[in-house]
């Protein structure tokens, strides 16, 4: 008998059969399973560098709070931020279960040990961006999501239902309010395409570099974390956005985009990988910026986490 | 990172009531410093959509579990007992109610 608050996993020689059979049968691995090291390694990785895009992802758009147009749209956004928040604690959780402590994670995001989605080290640059985000970087996600919900590590996946039903609010507040500016006034309107034109690449990139070059795909694939390769995933999105935009009577920034009847497919235009890289490297626009905010955001709450601690260590001194 | 931070605030693990009628079910977990803080934190983290109408936090260090490795051995008798499962029994077709 053990206790569940000893979350260290088990992996070395010997644990891989029962492993191998569980991934084979399309079984869940749950953390006190045994897993291979780099199973273990890979899902931290993954799932850290998910928490950290959640909470990161609020700066873009927190941006926005204190000038959002209505009290509406306010309101809206404040729940949003909030949910980015809660869904960065449900991975930060899930990862915690492989035996990681969430201070360390955090602190490999401080540090730059581990990444974040390059997507949000891009500018809002007017209001129209909140709304941008919305219906092409959360439903870039929704789509990058969704096959996560059968991921085959138990607590990822269970934390992935719970951020795909809350991502869909996201997007369709997004493509709700990206309509009431295209349909709006010829500067509103003028915003919005701006903001589409602005965020329509670098929301393809979100699905990672094509799969003749990704590095983690293969592992990831037969170990059933990664369910659909990054291509066609990214396919999936675009097909989904060209009837959407011309509801919004907005256009996507790609002369070559146009519909392959023999396919059925958007065709699309080659992605600047060397942007991608770039940014991911530290040189996008506001990489230092979200960085430096996020570690002040830590360092200024460091008292909340020492009487924390300390009410902790009085509470369990009282009871003793 | 200090000694307590390195150490953390304990985990919890929470327990909601989706509507009366249903038990508590697990949805996942979290730090804080004591039970009213877990549950504070319960309800902002997980019920931020009306997912429910009661929460539990118990100390994950609280909860005993079976060892995941010993599954065969501790869970086959359950199913080598056919007998236990009312499709082990073959009645006459024409029998009705049971």
């Amino acid at each position: 008998m053990t206790t569940l608050a000893e979350t260290g996993t088990v992996t070395g020689v010997g644990t891989g059969s029962r492993f191998e059979a569980l991934i084979a049968a399309d079984e869940r691995v749950e953390p006190r399973d045994a897993m291979p090291e780099a199973y273990r390694a890979t899902l931290i990785r993954q799932i850290a560098q998910h928490a950290h895009s959640e909470i990161i992802g609020m700066q873009p758009e927190g941006n926005w709070l204190t000038r959002a147009p209505s009290l509406r749209r306010k309101s809206i956004l404040l729940a949003k931020v909030q949910d980015e928040a809660g869904h960065g604690l449900y991975l930060y959780a899930a990862a915690e279960t492989l035996g990681v402590s969430r201070a360390e994670l955090l602190d490999a995001l401080h540090t730059g040990r581990q990444r974040y989605s390059s997507i949000f080290n891009y500018p809002t640059l007017t209001w129209a961006d909140v709304g941008a985000i919305g219906w092409l970087v959360d439903g870039a996600a929704i789509v990058n999501q969704i096959p996560l919900t059968r991921c085959s590590y138990g607590p990822y996946a269970r934390a992935m239902v719970r951020i795909c039903q809350e991502e869909s609010f996201h997007q369709r507040q997004g493509y709700e309010s990206l309509l009431a500016l295209s349909r709006g006034t010829a500067e509103q309107h003028a915003m919005a395409q701006d903001a589409v034109d602005r965020w329509w690449w670098p929301s393809l990139m979100m699905f990672g570099p094509p799969d003749s070059t990704s590095t983690h795909s293969s592992k990831s694939s037969a170990w059933k974390i990664k369910r659909h390769s990054n291509d066609e995933l990214r396919q999936r999105f675009v097909d989904l956005c060209v009837p959407q935009a011309e509801i919004l009577g907005l256009t996507l920034p790609d002369p070559e985009l146009r519909l392959d009847e023999a396919t059925g497919h958007h065709a699309y235009g080659e992605i600047d990988w060397s942007e991608f890289k770039a940014v991911l490297d530290g040189d996008g626009p506001c990489n230092r910026q979200r960085i430096e905010r996020r570690t002040a955001a830590h360092r200024e709450g460091q008292w909340v986490r020492d009487a924390a601690a300390a009410y902790q260590a009085k509470r369990q001194g009282a009871h003793r | 990172m200090t000694a307590s931070e390195q150490q953390g605030l304990d985990l919890w693990e929470v327990f909601v009531r989706a509507r009366r009628g249903l038990s508590h079910q697990h949805v996942g977990s979290l730090h804080a410093p004591d039970a009213e803080v877990a549950l504070r934190r319960a309800r902002d983290l997980y019920t931020r959509r009306g997912e429910g109408v009661s929460i539990w936090v118990v100390p994950a260090g609280a909860v005993s579990a079976s060892d995941p490795g010993e599954k065969e051995p501790y869970f086959t008798p359950a199913r080598d007992k056919d007998y236990r499962y009312p499709t082990y029994y073959e009645l006459p077709r024409e029998v009705r109610g049971l």
